[in-house]
């Protein structure tokens, strides 16, 4: 199911190629490679509500990391830590080398042009054109000329299908356009991270495909590393290097996707099978459901 | 126990805000010089809160001009002093009402549209996806619509006042028949510098308080469309409130 090696040739930034890195599906591998983003024992909570507690992970350069988890484990905010946009309460997360809970100014902004993020909802700036954008990250950080802003823009739209839609405005896209657009956007300062935040919700079959594609493909051909929070466990399977499942505030289980998936954890099993019942319980923590109707009822 | 309970919490809360907006001028300010050198943006901003509010600022000047003229009128006639009604226009719209009507015309148009479109950058993660290119928000989108609608405020207050006293002129001296010349000649030499002065300073200080209160709702507006509807409206409403607090304030201080 991945996209051919030969197919991931989509146009590069300035910078050449970096090479792929070597498979990572192995636990051995997993370990033993350098790892780019590192997070130990994280605790962070919000308004006093425990949204990690002792998480620990870590991202191995080169590869696409898939982060899955249900609804409301915190993935997002994840990434938000990744980003330095949140602090964590207690523990460490190094990106790149650079401990993320002490960085701030001039050093966190250096740290994130090395990295790019792609948003849901795409995050696109409504006031500009497609075009403008995508030019947005080179105005404001590269004193280019504007030939060569134009061509370096055309070239990541060339590499998402859409160098045709450069003119028109973001109110004029549809959800799985307006996330190429914004994967544009996000690889055009030629990041060394890309954070993809659940790229796939909402798409239809056609677009969820292309964009599947693009992450994989982009990533070998540009030697980025990727990491990829999501809820599609099968879709993002096929791309995947490793994978990490979250459930209450911690790691649950990690590996290759083919050891994800062969995983008898009760969690790992319940999520892969979407059942609705199991160690993530169907209903909101309540006090006893009878002894409730009794009271209400009670004149 | 529990009114007295309530009225300290609200002061508390009140006096919180406020020192968070102090902080936050503070931020704003410190970031004008760098800015600054971006002047197409600043220019954009004062075209949408200058230009887009001229339509509604120049109706609004005439009619208020012509009510003037006719009570003016009215009153100025009983005393025999009828002429007097260009100084009395001049001086009533230079030093009060241009300031005051503009700004809360100014809130209502060009605040609630700054704060509804900050507010909907933050829901939409814009404002997010800002700092993850490793670009400041409060520099790229905030430093330049604060700096335009502080610009565009008293430029919109002058042109509301020109068009007053051609409202309050086209009343008095073409529909009542006072002496045209009489009329403003009276201006010319009633109204001096001094009330020219106070009306910009009051439109200058109402403009930087409606651009804050405008621009702070919108940043600060909880990332939901009831949020961004919230933080419309305290723009409306707290930029009405201070600027009616603060026009007294500054009348205070002119006179003497």
């Amino acid at each position: 199911m991945r996209p051919p090696e030969e197919a991931a040739a989509p146009a590069a930034g300035p910078r050449p190629p970096r090479p792929r890195a070597p498979s990572l599906g192995s636990p051995d591998a997993l370990n033993s490679s350098p790892a780019i983003v590192e997070i130990e024992n994280l605790g962070y909570a919000i308004d006093s509500r425990p949204i990690f507690a002792g998480l620990n992970l870590r991202v191995v350069a080169g590869g696409v990391t898939v982060i899955l988890g249900p609804s409301g484990t915190g993935k997002t905010t994840l990434l938000r830590l990744i980003g330095g946009q949140v602090r964590a309460d207690s523990g460490t997360i190094r990106v790149g080398g650079e401990d993320m809970r002490t960085l701030t100014g001039d050093a966190l902004f250096a740290l994130r042009r090395r990295m790019g993020m792609l948003f849901q909802n795409g995050a696109l700036l409504t006031d500009l054109s497609v075009f403008e954008n995508v030019a947005f990250p080179l105005r404001e950080h590269a004193e280019l000329p504007e030939r060569l802003i134009r061509e370096l823009v055309l070239m990541k739209l060339q590499a998402v299908g859409l160098r045709g839609a450069a003119q028109l405005m973001p109110q004029e896209l549809s959800g799985g356009m307006a996330r190429r657009v914004a994967l544009a956007r996000a690889i055009v300062m030629d990041p060394d991270i890309l954070l993809y935040d659940e790229p796939l919700t909402g798409l239809d079959p056609i677009s969820l495909g292309v964009i599947l594609r693009l992450i994989r493909r982009l990533n070998d051909a540009l030697g980025l590393t990727s990491i990829v929070v999501s809820h599609d466990v099968k879709e993002t399977a096929t791309i995947a290097d490793a994978m990490y499942l979250m459930s209450g505030g911690r790691v649950v289980a990690h590996g290759s996707p083919a050891e994800i998936q062969r995983s008898e954890l009760p969690v790992v099993h319940q999520f892969i099978n979407g059942l609705p019942d199991g160690p993530v319980p169907f209903q909101y923590p309540a006090p006893d459901y009878f002894g409730e109707l009794l009271e209400r009822s009670a004149p | 126990m529990t009114l007295v309970h309530e009225i300290g919490r609200s002061l508390k809360e009140a006096l919180e805000k406020l020192g968070a907006m102090t902080l936050f001028l503070l931020r704003i300010l410190a970031l004008v010089p760098r800015a600054l050198p971006r002047v197409e943006l600043v220019v954009q901003q004062v075209f949408n809160s200058g230009a887009l509010s001229l339509v509604i600022i120049m109706l609004s000047g005439l009619f208020v001009g012509m009510v003037l003229g006719l009570q003016g009128f009215q009153l100025l006639q009983r005393f025999g002093s009828a002429e007097m009604l260009g100084v009395a226009a001049a001086d009533s719209l230079l030093r009060e009402l241009g300031p005051v009507v503009t700004a809360l015309l100014f809130a209502g148009r060009a605040g609630t549209a700054l704060a509804s479109e900050l507010g909907l950058m933050v829901a939409t993660d814009q404002l997010s996806a800002m700092e993850m290119m490793a670009v400041d928000p409060l520099q790229r989108a905030v430093v330049p619509r604060f700096l335009g609608a502080v610009i565009a405020m008293p430029l919109l207050a002058a042109i509301f006042t020109m068009i007053g006293i051609y409202g309050a002129q086209l009343i008095g001296v073409q529909l009542m028949h006072v002496n045209s010349g009489a009329f403003w000649s009276q201006m010319r030499a009633g109204v001096d510098l001094k009330d020219v002065h106070e009306g910009i300073v009051k439109s200058c200080v109402f403009g930087l308080v409606c651009s804050l209160i405008a621009v702070y709702e919108g940043y600060h507006a909880a990332p939901t469309a009831e949020g961004v509807g919230r933080a419309t409206t305290r723009t409306v409403v707290s930029s009405a409130v201070m600027v009616l607090f603060l026009d007294y304030l500054l009348t205070s201080a002119f006179l003497s």
